[in-house]
């Protein structure tokens, strides 16, 4: 096992070198640079300005250059955000990220499960029904709609939460921002829960297990539910990388300074350093959450053996 | 496996049955919900099964037989509902409430199903699993119940069993995951046993040794067993009582003796007669061979690779000679795994193998591509599956007139339709039917296709890959029939590709055994079906056409 772990994260440098060399590349092929948009720059000065951060060396020399730096550490500065260097932003705007979509994340899973098993258990019957809706309005109506609606509702009508903001971390600060990460996710996985258990219970060792008088939950939660965690356990890892990684729209409409906004605003700028930043970001939570999912099937799934 | 048993008791102490039956179904209907209405699968039958006896039911698919036991259990499908009653010691179980209804089933009344492959829970060990029931119904403590799963494992024959309690399903073989199936149904010790085709699954050797198994523990707790089966050889052998059913009725009810020996009702006598008879004459000796291999080899390499080592090779047949003879039917018979299917398709070239084949006196390895599709024409191939092998989205014209088209280019429209017609009366079909999709026939109808399929194409040699199994015995019957006649209409010679020995040994002049990919025996079918020559055929024959005589060469080897 442990060897197949050193093997997997020794196989995710290769893909690393290639996704921040597909990605150096692509982004210098956009037209445009970092300093483009800034008004009134005369040329010696953007020529100044493109000296100092060595954007006026041949591609492959900044190329080389961005590796050599990466395999350091370093990040770069940003651009547009002069102060900070890249690493700088993420250290601050990470932990933010990351704990509002961990806590979506585990709140989709557990209220999702939940409707799910409920959905199938009671399948083509009113709760059943009203799983189904829900899911498909939670996963219809978009989250721009979602936030605005709810700041609408409970800060500026009810005055229970405020507008936006991180206010430091306080919890009335996050609970918007959660409830709207994880409605779609409650949604998305009310649906898979719902399918894979309908699945499972029409196994034939479930009418084994029934045939032996086992108990109702002992039927659906130790034999059904174990082999029907697995396209949950399938989804959850790709939705964990997105999550921890930041929401554009919710960041922006709650103000909040995590790392989601970060990647839209840094590709629109051209923002060079701060883009690759990402990138290699979300590819690292990519890699390391689908290493955990292959390891959470073995964990579940005793024909599965890794060596 | 002997030894932990108590000595069994004869079969003159059974205990006469008395007033109140251990298990009883009165008057019961199970019908199901579908889109195109209700459909009654059981209409208001009667059992009764009495303590220390065997109850067989059969019947043939869509006979009701195995939804009488699921509605008596409890585990209808959710559109499943049931009227009437069943009685466990004369207490009603129909229409229980679920916590209620499993006070009875594990506890008192356990069950076995015909998949032992997919009835096992695949994430949990068996000793896990067995320990359920023990927990569940005797109250055992973790320790004492995995105590009792060694006991009961040993009890059901699996060896070294305390190191198999943390094995997984999928680490065993079928035959024993029926015995794991066995050892959890009976480890509450319930005194009726109800066995949905328990054996159906599993290779005739192992087939007679659950059956084996099943009789002795009856004996040690004097259980009452309802046995559904479709197989009369194995009612024969094991029901003390035989239950014929047919579409939801029982037709005929009464002790295995006489119901099996002198049958009442027409349905019974058809299933009897339907049981697969006569012998087939060889060919003359002087008649021309058709196919002939020598010292054939086939090897399969699994795995392997520039980091993964040498790959696994399995000698799927080895070292196999065989000549036929035209008009001459060989039957090929072994067990899962053998290799006797390798064996067919090596011969007609669709797997690749090593040695020489000729077909007709042509050696098939080194002539050119057409002239080999121009030999193809004469050989063609009938596969088990009636429902898997004929394409759903084409029309039965077709399905059999394809071959046609590549193999008799020059043949137009109407010619090919006339051949069509042709074909189809050839295998007593309608040829009116002929515009219809495979999904309109049964499951006889389809293998009557597959067969004017091959036939269409005048070939003289027809390989037959277990072309019987997936039916019904009174439909493998006309199958049976159909492939004699048309033998003696086309002078056509067979591989026959079975594991069932009764319809071998109707069809065949010459046998072939076959086991791990190595021929075993072989000779003409009288001959070796009345002398067998080898140990392991004596047991297939055993196994498949007396249970009894199966213990000889059991004990024999003890």
């Amino acid at each position: 096992m442990a060897r197949y772990v050193l093997r997997r994260l020794l196989t995710a440098i290769p893909t690393l070198f290639l996704i921040v060399t597909l990605s150096f590349f692509l982004l210098r092929v956009a037209p445009g640079g970092p300093f483009s948009q800034e008004r009134g720059l005369s040329a010696e000065v953007k020529a100044n300005l493109e000296r100092v951060y060595q954007l006026d060396a041949p591609l492959w020399r900044q190329y080389l250059n961005y590796l050599a730096d990466l395999l350091h550490g370093n990040f770069g500065p940003s651009y547009n955000l002069p102060d900070f260097t890249v690493a700088d932003l993420f250290r601050v705007g990470l932990p933010v990220s990351m704990q509002l979509g961990a806590s979506a994340l585990l709140l989709a899973l557990i209220i999702g499960s939940i409707l799910g098993i409920l959905a199938a258990l009671r399948q083509n019957r009113g709760v059943d029904y009203g799983v189904v809706a829900l899911a498909t309005a939670g996963s219809t109506i978009p989250t721009f709609v979602i936030a605005p609606l709810y700041q609408l509702v409970f800060a500026l009508t009810l005055a229970w939460v405020p507008v936006a903001g991180w206010g430091g971390g306080a919890l009335v600060n996050k609970i918007g921002p959660v409830l709207t990460l994880a409605l779609p996710q409650i949604a998305i996985v009310a649906r898979l829960m719902r399918g894979a258990m309908i699945e499972a219970l029409r196994a034939n060792h479930i009418r084994t297990a029934r045939a032996l008088g086992l108990t109702s939950f002992s039927v659906v939660v130790k034999h059904a539910l174990r082999g029907a965690v697995l396209p949950i356990i399938s989804y959850a890892g790709p939705a964990a990388a997105a999550l921890l990684t930041g929401s554009v729209v919710v960041e922006t409409v709650f103000a909040i300074p995590g790392v989601g906004r970060y990647f839209v605003d840094a590709a629109l700028n051209r923002d060079y350093t701060l883009v690759m930043g990402t990138v290699v970001v979300i590819a690292v939570f990519v890699i390391v959450f689908n290493l955990l999912v292959d390891l959470a099937y073995a964990l579940v799934d005793p024909r599965v053996r890794y060596e | 496996m002997e030894a932990t048993l108590s000595p069994s008791r004869s079969s003159s102490d059974r205990s006469p049955p008395d007033s109140t039956p251990l298990f009883e179904v009165s008057d019961l209907n199970v019908g199901f919900d579908t889109p195109d209405g209700a459909v009654l699968a059981v209409r208001g039958i009667h059992l009764a099964l009495h303590a220390g006896e065997t109850l067989a039911v059969v019947g043939e698919s869509g006979s009701g037989k195995s939804q009488t036991m699921m509605a008596a259990m409890g585990l209808l499908a959710k559109n499943g509902r049931a009227t009437g009653s069943v009685r466990y010691r004369g207490r009603e179980i129909l229409g229980l409430k679920a916590a209620a209804l499993n006070e009875v089933r594990g506890a008192k009344i356990g069950m076995i199903f015909q998949e032992p492959m997919t009835s096992l829970d695949p994430l949990y060990t068996i000793g896990n699993q067995i320990a359920e029931p023990l927990t569940r119904h005797l109250r055992l403590s973790g320790r004492a119940a995995r105590q009792r799963a060694v006991e009961l494992l040993t009890l059901v024959g699996i060896p070294d069993p305390a190191r198999r309690l943390d094995a997984y399903p999928h680490e065993l073989s079928g035959g024993q995951r029926q015995r794991v199936m066995i050892a959890m149904a009976l480890a509450a010790e319930p005194d009726v046993l109800i066995a949905d085709e328990p054996t159906t699954a599993l290779d005739v050797t192992v087939q007679a040794q659950i059956i084996d198994l099943l009789r002795t523990l009856q004996r040690r707790f004097g259980m009452g067993i309802v046995f559904i089966t479709h197989d009369l050889g194995l009612a024969r052998h094991f029901a003390d009582r035989v239950a014929v059913m047919r579409h939801g009725l029982v037709v005929e009810e009464g002790p295995a003796s006489e119901v099996l020996t002198a049958p009442r009702a027409e349905y019974t006598r058809m299933l009897l007669a339907a049981e697969p008879t006569g012998t087939k004459a060889p060919p003359p000796p002087d008649a021309p061979i058709v196919l002939e291999a020598q010292r054939l080899n086939v090897t399969f390499r699994i795995g392997g690779g520039l980091f993964a080592g040498p790959p696994l090779v399995i000698h799927a047949v080895n070292n196999v000679s065989v000549t036929l003879r035209e008009g001459q039917t060989i039957g090929i018979v072994g067990e899962s795994g053998s290799g006797k299917s390798t064996l067919g398709r090596a011969l007609i070239r669709l797997i690749e193998a090593q040695g020489d084949i000729r077909l007709f006196g042509e050696p098939v390895n080194a002539i050119d591509a057409q002239s080999l599709r121009a030999l193809r024409r004469q050989v063609q191939i009938v596969f088990q599956d009636p429902f898997g092998s004929l394409s759903p989205r084409m029309t039965v014209g077709e399905i059999i007139t394809e071959g046609l088209r590549v193999h008799a280019p020059e043949l137009d429209r109407r010619a090919r339709e006339r051949r069509a017609v042709e074909a189809l009366e050839d295998v007593s079909l309608d040829p009116a039917l002929r515009n219809r999709y495979p999904h309109e026939f049964s499951g006889g109808q389809r293998q009557r296709i597959a067969i004017a399929r091959a036939v269409i194409l005048k070939p003289r040699v027809l390989v037959l890959d277990e072309p019987t199994s997936a039916l019904d015995r009174s439909v493998q019957k006309d199958i049976v029939d159909l492939l004699r006649r048309l033998q003696g209409a086309h002078r056509l010679s067979y591989l026959f590709i079975s594991h069932d020995l009764s319809v071998v040994r109707a069809l065949s002049d010459w046998i072939m055994v076959m086991r791990a990919g190595q021929l075993v025996e072989a000779g003409p079918t009288d001959e070796v079906f009345r002398a067998p020559a080898a140990a392991y055929t004596r047991e297939l024959i055993a196994a498949a056409f007396g249970l009894d005589e199966a213990h000889a060469p059991a004990a024999a080897r003890a």
